[in-house]
């Protein structure tokens, strides 16, 4: 161990303060970490109260970090236990019983309190918030032995506590002090469609009433109401709202408003205390919602672990119901007011409602009903206040015709998205017992998954799945997954990674619902690769997503010995460089130095610990022989020397290697250069061939000289270098955002079709600059590997070397 | 199950000195062991030898959950026993592991 750890304590128990520490763990393990929770539990996700109410799910279903996780971590952690106060003078936290506990830093995470209204009565037996575990046990307790309930509030989490108790089997009715539900995530409209649907699933509403007074002796036997009339209950929820506990922080003289005051780093106003989560106020919002946690925990770890970070500049939020069977979805801006333009649909027969709204063309905001197949698509597009345009209209609401754009939706819902709500099943659950099962029937399918079997709702769309695998391209094969952990394919992961802004692997897997949580080799090299190509600027790369040749930046040999493989740009050394060649592979008693296939050297046979010394004593960049990247450019003589050359071949190999080096590929990549059409550096056998002429360069793509050989097409001719470079870039960023991870370009160009390939990157010049930029992005985020492992001592020394034990217990 | 009972605990490092899902070997008498921290803090230690007739070292597979996948092909371990699945066969020596106070120590 080295140094005394900074002492961080974290208030609060919750989703965003452990959320928060496990980024931190990612990132540094300076801190000794203490967590102090006023629950008498580990973590778990407050989220899924709602199904545990329902039945859905038990209470360790919904734990996220266990005792254990606390221990293997190291993590002090207080169940049972409030800190009242910060002496911030004392550097101490102080406990309710006056216990003090000293801090370096602290993170307050109090999340917030279920508002209960000041109504006289409030106090009374029988009436509870709807906000944690003690609350979900009471709900589940009463439910046993009374019969009448009255939920008070008509928001999101009032209809939840409504539909569970419904489950449990209450009478319940829903008080709301407004005309409509939900009035703050959904618009009129689709607040009727909501009230209509929850009517027909059995829970009664009294709308506009204003709660005067709880009745009773000591347990509640009605409410009162402003207008004098009384509803009689047994048991009463209140779930009218949330108010950020801040209790802590006002007690140590903080400054407070609605939430705690943070900056965008989310700092508060004492100095070395942190905010995250919905106890904060971040320019004059306060959140309740669980996505901002996340965004504001990333960036806290990232700031308080001393790592660049970009500031939290606020969240767009989005809501979802978890009510089995009503989908409803709203982000944005959802109230009309004149400065808006409104796209609007609605289907009494379907009983769906779409709503998009435009300020100054851009989408703003929407509302969906019944079908929340685009949530995903809008949620992105309205986050980035897309321009709307005849396309982009015509994909969300249909081309005119007054009709329906999809023939079917379902053919678009993601893989993952639960179908039948009462058993949890989802599309790609569905299809999957069609297509390997040979289920033909909506009863086969209930019977094997239990889709429809609660309460038919999905039965429409059962069937509908069904027509959609049976009847038409999808009758044979069944549809494959990148693995054996989904069944999504490669573009649907992509689009759901870019859809939801997925940031690791394991978030990946967990959103959309893999068999194995950590993936497989084979997914989570994709995963990582595909989350890279999406954000090169801030994607982390997980070194534990990577094969072993990529994880230690070396080839691997059958003795557990590593090969080291230099650049050599275009193929052309020099004397000083062999010399240091020769004398590092002395100085390490290398096995073997072996000319390779692609005009490099390679040095066989350094033992792992050896690896860094090797590279810092060549002092020369990888040559990736062991990458998905960009390998070799193999080069003929050229016009230097060569007395049929008509281009200096070996320049241009070593300026293309030079330039689009170090940057992920799905697959190994290699080109040539030639100087004349002799083609002596055989461009037919790369991935990208290039042969001078007289008069400028033809390029060849998708070949092949390995394990499936093919020669490559020619795709063009161009007249200047400029010209060449560009159309390289372009066509291996084209490849970088359309092929599947491991697929060489030879299968790429079979996929794609030659003529594709060609619109886009030759004759859309648009499309080709457009794709140029985006690989000039990618490559100002790449950076010399071997170089950066000899700077990192501490990863080096975990990565790269052993930990010898003395024999002495 | 073939796990050595009744050696002697060695201790081996702290928890911290073992990236999470990135093995790293450790040598305690002569013996090369290599050792996975898992995403749930769990510690295996395993002999690193590969259980394919080719051998080579384990360290350096990919690790997801408690399963292994060997570095050099691909073949599948479960951590908790050694055994390779389905549909390749074998089996690697597991050592007992604690974790007293972030001290990890290794049973041999």
């Amino acid at each position: 161990m080295n140094g005394k750890k900074e002492k961080l304590v974290i208030i609060g128990n919750g989703m965003a303060g452990i959320s928060t520490v496990e980024q931190i763990l990612k990132l540094t393990t300076r801190f000794d970490i203490t967590v102090f929770g006023t629950e008498p539990y580990p973590n778990y996700n407050r989220i899924m109260l709602s199904y545990v109410l329902e039945g859905s799910k038990t209470l360790d279903d919904i734990v996220l970090n266990d005792l254990h996780w606390y221990q293997d971590y190291g993590i002090t952690l207080h169940t049972g236990t409030t800190v009242t106060r910060i002496d911030s003078d004392a550097h101490e936290v102080v406990t309710e019983d006056g216990t003090r506990f000293p801090y370096d830093k602290i993170i307050i995470a109090t999340g917030s309190n279920s508002f209960i209204l000041p109504v006289p009565g409030h106090d009374k037996e029988g009436v509870v918030g709807f906000r944690d575990i003690a609350d979900c046990n009471v709900m589940l307790e009463a439910a046993k032995q009374y019969k009448r309930a009255a939920v008070i509030g008509g928001g999101l989490l009032g209809l939840e506590a409504a539909k569970g108790l419904v489950q449990l089997g209450m009478e319940v009715t829903v008080v709301h002090l407004m005309q409509d539900l939900m009035e703050r995530q959904l618009d009129p409209q689709a607040s009727a469609m909501l009230k209509a649907e929850l009517e027909r699933q059995g829970i009664r509403f009294k709308m506009g009433a204003q709660t005067s007074e709880l009745l009773g002796g000591e347990r509640v036997e009605g409410i009162r109401f402003a207008d004098d009339t009384v509803l009689n209950v047994d048991f009463v929820v209140m779930a009218v709202g949330i108010k950020p506990n801040t209790a802590v922080a006002r007690e140590s003289g903080m400054e407070v408003n609605r939430g705690i005051v943070v900056d965008d780093y989310m700092q508060t106003s004492l100095e070395n205390v942190y905010s995250v989560g919905e106890c904060t106020e971040h320019r004059g919002v306060c959140y309740g919602l669980v996505a901002p946690l996340f965004e504001q925990g990333m960036i806290l770890a990232k700031h308080i672990c001393g790592v660049e970070t970009a500031p939290y500049e606020g969240s767009v939020v989005s809501t979802k119901l978890k009510i089995s069977g009503v989908d409803v979805f709203s982000t944005g801006e959802f109230i009309d007011s004149p400065e808006h333009t409104v796209i609007s649909h609605k289907d009494d027969w379907k009983r769906t409602y779409k709503k998009i709204l435009l300020r100054d063309n851009k989408m703003v905001g929407a509302v969906l009903f019944g079908d929340i197949t685009d949530s995903a698509e809008l949620q992105k597009l309205i986050k980035q206040q897309t321009e709307m345009t005849e396309e982009l209209y015509g994909s969300l609401m249909g081309t005119g015709c007054g009709g329906h754009k999809k023939a079917t939706s379902v053919e678009t819902m993601p893989e993952d998205e639960i179908v039948c709500g009462c058993n949890g099943v989802t599309k790609g659950t569905i299809v999957d017992v069609i297509t390997n099962q040979g289920l033909t029937t909506v009863d086969e399918i209930k019977a094997c998954t239990g889709a429809t079997r609660s309460c038919g709702g999905c039965k429409p769309v059962v069937e509908q799945i069904l027509q959609y695998v049976l009847g038409d391209s999808f009758s044979s094969g069944a549809k494959q997954g990148i693995c054996g952990c989904t069944s999504m394919g490669r573009d649907e992961i992509v689009a759901e990674i870019r859809a939801k802004g997925l940031q690791t692997t394991k978030e990946v897997m967990n959103v959309l619902g893999w068999s194995q949580p950590e993936g497989c080799s084979k997914c989570r090299p994709a995963i990582n690769y595909y989350l890279g190509m999406i954000a090169p600027d801030t994607h982390e790369d997980e070194k534990e997503s990577r094969f072993v040749n990529e994880r230690m930046n070396a080839n691997i040999q059958k003795d557990g010995t590593y090969t080291v493989v230099p650049r050599m740009y275009g193929g052309v050394t020099t004397p000083a460089d062999l010399k240091r060649i020769a004398d590092v592979s002395v100085k390490y008693d290398v096995k073997a130095v072996k000319v390779t296939g692609g005009q490099r050297l390679d040095l066989i046979g350094v033992k792992k610990e050896d690896l860094t010394k090797v590279w810092a004593e060549l002092d020369m960049p990888s040559g990736y022989a062991y990458a998905k990247s960009l390998r070799t450019v193999k080069t003929c003589v050229g016009s230097q020397f060569c007395r049929f050359g008509t281009q200096d071949s070996m320049a241009m190999g070593a300026r293309i290697e030079r330039k689009f080096e170090r940057l992920d590929l799905p697959a190994k990549f290699k080109y040539a250069v030639n100087g004349c059409p002799r083609n002596c550096a055989e461009a037919c056998t790369k991935d990208i061939g290039i042969v001078g002429n007289d008069g400028g360069w033809e390029i060849f793509i998708g070949g092949n000289g390995g394990i499936k050989a093919r020669l490559a097409d020619s795709l063009c001719k161009v007249k200047t270098d400029e010209e060449l470079i560009e159309l390289c870039g372009a066509i291996m960023q084209y490849y970088r955002e359309t092929g599947n991870y491991l697929e060489r370009t030879s299968e790429w160009v079979e996929r794609m079709g030659l003529e594709h390939i060609r619109s886009v990157v030759v004759d859309n010049l648009e499309e080709r600059k457009a794709l140029m930029q985006r690989i000039e992005f990618a490559l100002e985020h790449v950076e010399e590997p071997w170089q950066k492992t000899i700077r990192n001592e501490e990863g080096q020394s975990k990565m790269f070397h052993g930990i010898e034990v003395s024999a002495r217990p | 199950m073939t796990t050595k009972q009744s050696g002697t605990y060695f201790p081996a490092g702290v928890v911290e000195e073992f990236l999470p899902r990135i093995g790293r070997v450790v040598e305690i008498k002569d013996q090369q062991l290599a050792v996975f921290r898992a995403s749930d803090g769990t510690i295996f230690a395993a002999d690193n030898h590969n259980p394919h007739p080719k051998g080579g070292p384990l360290a350096e597979g990919i690790v997801s959950g408690h399963y292994l996948y060997d570095p050099l092909y691909d073949w599948k371990i479960d951590l908790t026993t050694g055994l390779v699945q389905a549909p390749d066969n074998g089996q690697v020596q597991m050592y007992p592991v604690k974790v007293e106070n972030g001290q990890v120590w290794i049973e041999i």
